[in-house]
C-alpha cells in the first residue's frame, strides 16, 4: 500500500503546505481527512470481523464461511454493492446485518431475536458490525450493483423512496429536509443528495465508517437508526423493513458509484 | 474503585515480571515518568524529563493540520534533522496535561514519528528534542480544532 | 486479552516504515458516565518496538494519545523478512504483543 505519509527526513524538504497564510475551512479540512487517511482504525474491525467469520462459534459450534450474502455460500468479494437484495431461502430483501443474523442463527445457533435486540456496540451486535466492516471491505473500491429484478427488491425501493420523503415526528422532518438537496450541510459536514447518485465514496458508498469523535465503528443499520434520532423518529426495530427500504432506495441510486467502505468520518 | 495506588502497585508488580522476563525497557525509563505526564505546561513537563529551557529552532519539524475537524483525533509527527537527537516529544499547550508522548530514539530508528493526539481546543502544539548535549530544541504550530456537525 | 494490534511495515531502499494501529480505549481519566461518575483513566503507558528481537524504540504515552492509537516509525537498515514486534503496556498492567514481517 502506498504510504501516504511522508515523513521528513531533513530540515531542508519541508513538507509543502500552502504558502498563503489564510488557507480555506473547506481546504483545512480536506487537509485533515487526507492525513487520516492512512491508518484508519475501521481495520481493527475488519481484522476482528474477519477471525468472527472463520471462527467455529455459537451453539451449534461452526463457522459462517458457508453463509450466503447473495452470491452464493461463501462468496464475500462483490457481496456488499448487491445488498440488500432479495433472498428465495427466506422470502425477505435483506441488508448485511440482516442476512448476518440469518447466518448466525440459521448455522451458528445463535437465536435471532436475542441477536437483533442486543444494542450497538455490545456483545454480538458489536461482533456484527465488525463482520458487516470486514465485508464491506471486501468490496472496495467496487461500484455499487443492486438488483431490481425481483418484484420484493422494486416494492423496496418505492417504500424506500416513500420513507425518504416522509415527513413526521415533532419536527416534521424527512430524510429529504437534509437530503433532499444539491450543495447543503450541517456546519463542516456536507450532506451528499440521496434522492440521485451522490457519486463514488458518498452516502452508502461511506458506510460503514469509524467516526472519529466518539471512536466507534457505525454500520449502516447505526447511521440510519441515528439519522432517525436526529429526526425525532420512534427508535427503529433493527433491520426493519424501513431501514432496508431505504438502504435499497440509497443503493440503488447509487449504482455505478464506488464504495470506500469501511471509510474514515468525523 | 480502582485507584492511582492500585494501578501504581499493578504496574510496579508487572514490571517485575516483564523486568526479569527480559520485556521491560532499560531501567532508565522503566517507570513510567507520572511527573512529566501530569505536568500543566512545557516548562513544568521539561523540568521532570530532566531537560534544559527550550531553544525554538527551524531544525525540529512538526507536521499536523492546520484545522482539525475533532479535536478527538489529531495526526501530529514529529522530527529533528540533526544528529545526537535522544528523545522527541509532543506536547499540547492547552490540554489539561501538556506532555502526550515522549519517544527514545534509538541509533535503529529515524528521530521521526508520527501518532495522533486528542486536543481539548484549539492550542499550541509543540514538537521537542532533547539532544545527547543536553541541549533541547523545539517547534511550534497553532493546531484549530472544531466541531463538526450532526451526521457526516 | 486485548484486540490484535495491525501492523504494516514496509522496505524501501535500506530502511522500513512501521506504521501501527493499537486497538485502546486511552480513556484520559477526566470524561465523566451518564450518572456524573469519572470513568477512571485507562491508557497504554509503554510501547516498545523491536526489530528481529532487537529493542529499537520505546515510547512513554500519556491518555492525550488518541484512542485506537496510531504510531508510525523508521527503521533503519530494515528489510523485506525482518521480523518488527510491537508491545505495548498499559496503566492497569494489560500488555499485548504483535508481531509483523518486513514486506
Amino acid at each position: 500500500m502506498k504510504p501516504k505519509w511522508t515523513l521528513l527526513a531533513g530540515a531542508a524538504t519541508l513538507v509543502a503546505l500552502p504558502v498563503a497564510a489564510q488557507k480555506s475551512s473547506a481546504e483545512g479540512i480536506a487537509e485533515y481527512r487526507k492525513m487520516l487517511e492512512d491508518g484508519n482504525p475501521a481495520e481493527l474491525y475488519e481484522v476482528k470481523g474477519e477471525a468472527l467469520w472463520k471462527q467455529k462459534r455459537g451453539p451449534k459450534n461452526v463457522s459462517l464461511e458457508a453463509c450466503d450474502l447473495g452470491k452464493g455460500p461463501g462468496v464475500v468479494k462483490g457481496a456488499w454493492v448487491e445488498l440488500p437484495r432479495y433472498f428465495a431461502d427466506t422470502g425477505r430483501v435483506q441488508d448485511v446485518e440482516s442476512r448476518l443474523v440469518t447466518c448466525m442463527s440459521t448455522l451458528q445457533g445463535f437465536d435471532a431475536d436475542k441477536l437483533a435486540a442486543t444494542p450497538f456496540g455490545k456483545g454480538e451486535m458489536a461482533n456484527i458490525t465488525a463482520l458487516a466492516t470486514w465485508i464491506s471491505g471486501q468490496s472496495r473500491d467496487m461500484p455499487f450493483a443492486l438488483s431490481q429484478a425481483h418484484p420484493l427488491e422494486r416494492k423496496f425501493y418505492a417504500l424506500g423512496e416513500k420513507a425518504f420523503y416522509y415527513r413526521a415526528g415533532p419536527m416534521d422532518f424527512s430524510c429529504a429536509s437534509c437530503h433532499g438537496e444539491e450543495h447543503k450541510r450541517i456546519r463542516l459536514q456536507d450532506l451528499p443528495p440521496l434522492y440521485k447518485n451522490p457519486g463514488d465514496g458518498l452516502g452508502i458508498a461511506a458506510w460503514p465508517a469509524y467516526r472519529v469523535s466518539n471512536g466507534q465503528m457505525w454500520s449502516m443499520q447505526l447511521r440510519l437508526n441515528d439519522c432517525l434520532r436526529l429526526q425525532r423518529f420512534p427508535y427503529p426495530k433493527f433491520g426493519s423493513d424501513v431501514t432496508t427500504a431505504l438502504a435499497v432506495y440509497m443503493g440503488v441510486n447509487a449504482k455505478g458509484a464506488k464504495s470506500i467502505a469501511p471509510a474514515l468520518k468525523r | 474503585m480502582y485507584t492511582r495506588r492500585d494501578a501504581l502497585a499493578r504496574s510496579a508488580a508487572v514490571a517485575g515480571i516483564m523486568a526479569s522476563a527480559g520485556l521491560l525497557p532499560t531501567a532508565a525509563q522503566a517507570a513510567w515518568n507520572q511527573a512529566a505526564f501530569e505536568a500543566k505546561n512545557m516548562a513544568d513537563a521539561l523540568k521532570a524529563l530532566g531537560g534544559a529551557a527550550p531553544t525554538e529552532t527551524k531544525d525540529v519539524t512538526l507536521t499536523g493540520p492546520d484545522i482539525a475537524e475533532n479535536g478527538a483525533v489529531v495526526p501530529l509527527a514529529c522530527a529533528c534533522a540533526l544528529p545526537g537527537v535522544k528523545r522527541l516529544m509532543l506536547m499540547v499547550e492547552k490540554n489539561p496535561n501538556t506532555l502526550a508522548a515522549v519517544f527514545d530514539v534509538s541509533d535503529a530508528v529515524e528521530p521521526n514519528f508520527a501518532t495522533r493526539v486528542k486536543m481539548g481546543q484549539s492550542s499550541n502544539v509543540f514538537a521537542v528534542a532533547m539532544m545527547s548535549d543536553g541541549k533541547v530544541l523545539f517547534a511550534q504550530k497553532e493546531v484549530k480544532v472544531t466541531l463538526g456537525g450532526c451526521g457526516g | 486479552m486485548a484486540d490484535p494490534m495491525r501492523i504494516r511495515a514496509q522496505a524501501a531502499g535500506d530502511k522500513a516504515t512501521v506504521r501501527v494501529l493499537m486497538s485502546h480505549e486511552m480513556e484520559t481519566g477526566q470524561r465523566k458516565d451518564s450518572a456524573g461518575k469519572p470513568i477512571p483513566a485507562w491508557f497504554i503507558q509503554q510501547v516498545t518496538a523491536q526489530h528481529n528481537g532487537k529493542t529499537v524504540l520505546e515510547a512513554q504515552w500519556g491518555p492525550a494519545v488518541a484512542k485506537n492509537p496510531f504510531l508510525q516509525f523508521i527503521v533503519k537498515g530494515a528489510k523485506a523478512g525482518d521480523k518488527i514486534a510491537i508491545s505495548w503496556l498499559d496503566n492497569r498492567g494489560d500488555k499485548r504483543t504483535d508481531e509483523a514481517t518486513v514486506t
